[in-house]
């Protein structure tokens, strides 16, 4: 049963994104374009040479600790929407260690990031707090949240970091996550080390959640609080703790971006939209760390594809922002495949 | 004999488990006919072959003498059969009246015309006496109340065979009663009853007959009236039951529990527990008997420090545990099997291996430096499953999937085997079948005889006389009365449950 079940955890994903870009293939044929021209452009755009391949997985690193933030809560019965401005103040914290201290790279780098994970496990930290303490819904928190790390984040770099430029210095090459040997194996894209950083925090979220005594707590309380509080667990601090931790997965998300991709934080006129996109990531990657990462490259690939399709075969590149929302239409809608695939299996059986 | 429903040789397989083996179940019409039969063996897929949802690999079906195929639920509505869930099917927000009509609507101008569908609901339940008030909230009213409005419902969309589904588990005995006056007055209107139950009382009360059925196959039908509850039970499990558990005198040693002095405050502030004083030995089994709500489960909570007490002290083997949290009480040497095993007592989407290990998950050899050892979690799992009979396909299967009974098999298991100097055991054999009742009861005596201390709750008079070697009375948050089982009896006990003086003829 378990073999079945597992096959069917799996199938779901895939085919949702076999539907999406099907229906991608429809609309394009329906607006006079040709699919297999426009899926051709966004593949080379992904994965055509060694160039788009660092830029894809470069784009996928924040995607990884986006989805990973909001799996972990997920899995511990928490919807953490705060990613986006967990990793927006996690971003500014790398950034100002990154340019406020002069130390060996070996501590400087360490620090910078770590600052961005206490500052979005902070940022975390407040709506688990009040939802453990007063019941406060952590949706409605972290949503606001979100708008507060927006505007705060723009405050500081414009009145305090900066004397009211647009945007920060580069941080110091000690604080980089910059990699002269990413870059020449692809071609100068922007891939930097923070890929590395990506894949052992996905094998960090599966160790805790499946091998430590605290991830079976975690998800105890995720499950039932009612049993765990019987079981002597304290549902209060395991709350504010996955939040807590959460919350750090997206902080060290925005030092990718303040560390690696841009080298410096800029005032932001709207969300990045990668806090959002790490919940379609989580939700696409079953709230697992292999699917994580998986999902995360898939939208790593469909984003920077997608910046070639115009260029090489005149297909609009928001056709791929109607791809990726179709993908998470039938995600969402997964009973209708597992239904679907119910039918069918009968069929065959008959 | 005039038959409303035949279901003729019935089977239904799934993925090669047969679930329903050449079942004959005939309904005549106006009796009340039980379908008997232990958790598991095959009730609700029968009934749920009849109401549509499942297709039967073979066998017919009759509705008043003509073949039918049943193919969805509203087929079945259409044929008038209504089935009264026993986990109730309401929206919570909405009013009596609401609830009976939704999907229904008497509809005026593309609205709905609420009036005269209270007047429907009035006239239906002043027909059938079944007092509700149409416009109050589901959430205002009891879980009688709501059963109510279920039966209801299916009257309302014009059933004339009614599919009760356990219907007695979540009443207390009062409202049995209630409810089984709104049986017979079904009857009488001229409606057929399919009463789905394992309670052998009940069927010999207001049953004319009874199908029973034992791990899918039909076992056959008979009449209550040339039946008695040791023959149903027989049938039921396959070999012989005894109702009476065997046990030897009690050795009562010294006090393992102490309460004195209790007072605790419901989850609005009221004081349920008042006052109250509670001993408990090693090697007795004391039983509270109560009428539910008179502050049993705030005592238990209290004990086992899910719930503050607001005044008292609480010692266990001459150590105060008041205000202990959960696992301050756990690691002092109380074990506690819980009233609702759904609520607390399971994580029910873990498997049930790492549920046995809820409580000590943190201890070696479960885990080292805050690493889980899954591997000695499921083999201690593995000895318990055995031990205690939880019948699984594995330790990892998910304890949702696992049968009632062996759910709380497998927390009794997990409670006893830590071997606690004080287990509470709150309505430990709630919803199960005789067989698992008859083991867990030996399992309860068998913690007594080696100088354990149990405290027993439960709604069951018979299960406190039959267990307990004292019973507590508990009214209005307080123990009322000490008695014996051996010399006590329902009627006395009944009496002082409901508040009246030991001695004193006259109810208050």
């Amino acid at each position: 049963m378990s073999v079945s079940k597992n096959w069917t955890v799996l199938a779901v994903p895939v085919i949702s994104v076999l539907f999406g870009l099907l229906a991608g293939a429809i609309i394009m044929l329906v607006s006079g374009n040709d699919p297999a021209a426009g899926y051709a452009a966004l593949w080379n755009g992904a994965f055509g040479d060694s160039f788009y391949t660092g830029e894809t997985l470069r784009q996928m690193t924040p995607y990884v600790f986006a989805g990973l933030a909001v799996a972990f809560a997920f899995r511990t019965g928490l919807f953490n929407i705060g990613v986006e401005g967990q990793l927006l103040v996690g971003w500014l914290a790398s950034v100002w260690v990154g340019l406020a201290f002069e130390l060996p790279k070996f501590i400087h780098l360490p620090l910078a990031i770590l600052a961005g994970a206490a500052a979005g496990a902070a940022w975390g930290f407040i709506p688990g707090f009040l939802k453990a303490r007063l019941r406060v819904h952590e949706v409605i928190v972290t949503i606001m949240m979100n708008y507060t790390a927006l505007h705060v984040t723009n405050y500081f770099i414009r009145d305090v970091i900066s004397d009211g430029a647009d945007a920060t210095d580069p941080v110091h090459e000690t604080a980089s996550l910059q990699s002269e040997f990413l870059q020449s194996i692809t071609d100068f894209s922007s891939l930097h080390n923070g890929i590395y950083l990506a894949v052992v925090a996905a094998i960090l979220m599966w160790f805790m959640l499946e091998k430590t005594t605290l991830g079976y707590e975690l998800r105890a309380v995720g499950y039932n609080q009612h049993a765990s509080e019987y079981a002597g667990m304290s549902v209060n601090r395991n709350i504010i703790l996955s939040m807590v931790i959460s919350g750090a997965f997206a902080g060290i998300g925005g030092s990718m971006q303040g560390l690696g991709t841009f080298g410096n934080m800029f005032i932001n006129s709207g969300f990045s939209g990668i806090g959002f996109d790490g919940i379609a990531v989580a939700l696409l990657g079953g709230n697992t760390a292999i699917g994580v990462v998986l999902a995360a490259l898939l939208f790593g690939a469909l984003k920077v594809g997608s910046l070639n399709m115009p260029i090489e075969s005149g297909v609009p590149n928001e056709l791929v922002e109607i791809v990726i929302a179709l993908i998470i239409f039938f995600v969402a809608s997964s009973y209708m495949i597992t239904w679907l695939l119910g039918r069918f299996k009968k069929k065959e059986a008959k | 004999m005039d038959y409303v429903i035949e279901m003729l040789g019935i089977r239904k397989e799934f993925n090669g488990f047969v679930a329903n083996d050449n079942i004959t179940l005939q309904l005549a019409k106006g009796e009340i006919h039980a379908l008997l039969g232990e958790n598991g063996a095959g009730k609700s897929t029968l009934m749920n072959v009849l109401f549509g949802l499942y297709q039967p690999e073979a066998g017919r079906i009759r509705v008043n003498g003509k073949d039918v195929h049943i193919t969805d639920p509203n087929k079945a509505n259409d044929l008038g059969i209504g089935m009264v869930h026993q986990h109730f099917m309401l929206v919570d927000t909405f009013t009596v009246t609401e609830n009976i009509v939704l999907g229904n609507e008497p509809k005026k101008f593309g609205t709905v015309n609420m009036k005269k569908a209270e007047q429907k609901v009035r006239e239906l339940s002043g027909q059938y006496g079944l007092s509700v008030d149409p416009t109050a909230k589901i959430a205002d009213i009891s879980v009688g109340m709501q059963q109510r409005v279920e039966i209801l419902k299916t009257l309302y969309r014009g059933a004339e065979i009614l599919i009760f589904d356990e219907p007695t588990a979540v009443l207390t005995p009062q409202e049995i009663k209630e409810l089984i006056g709104i049986m017979r007055a079904l009857i009488k209107e001229g409606k057929s009853i399919i009463l789905i139950t394992h309670k052998l009382k009940e069927i010999m009360e207001v049953c004319d007959r009874v199908t029973v059925i034992r791990k899918g196959k039909g076992i056959g039908t008979v009449d209550v009236s040339e039946t008695n509850p040791n023959h149903l039970a027989s049938l039921m499990v396959g070999r012989d039951v005894t109702f009476t558990t065997e046990k030897t005198e009690a050795a009562p040693a010294h006090n393992v529990l102490e309460v004195r002095g209790l007072s605790v405050n419901d989850s609005r502030g009221v004081p349920a527990v008042r006052n109250l004083n509670l001993d408990v030995r090693a090697g007795e089994i004391v039983g509270i008997c109560g009428v539910d709500g008179n502050g049993q489960t705030e005592l238990i909570e209290a004990i086992t420090g899910l719930r503050k007490a607001a005044e008292g002290s609480i010692q266990l083997n001459g150590k105060d545990i008041t205000g202990f949290k959960p696992r301050k009480v756990t690691e002092a040497g109380v074990g506690h099997i819980p009233q609702d095993r759904h609520k607390h007592g399971l994580v029910l989407d873990y498997p049930i291996g790492t549920n046995i290990v809820l409580q000590t998950y943190y201890q070696k050899p479960y885990s080292k430096t805050g690493i889980m050892n899954y591997k000695e979690v499921y083999k201690k799992a593995a000895t318990l499953i055995k031990e205690f009979d939880v019948r699984t396909p594995s330790e990892t299967t998910l304890a949702r999937a696992l049968s009632g009974g062996n759910q709380q098999k497998a927390i009794i298991g997990r409670e006893v085997d830590r071997n606690p100097d004080l287990l509470i055991a709150a309505q430990p054999t709630r919803g199960l079948d005789v067989g698992a009742i008859e083991f867990i009861h030996r399992r309860l005596i068998e913690q007594r005889d080696s100088g354990k201390a149990v405290l027993l709750l439960s709604f069951e008079l018979d299960e406190i006389m039959n267990v307990s070697d004292r019973i507590a009375v508990i009214y209005e948050g307080q123990i009322v009365a000490n008695v014996d089982p051996k010399t006590t009896t329902e009627q006395e006990l009944g009496l002082l449950m409901a508040g009246s003086k030991k001695g004193a003829d006259e109810r208050v």
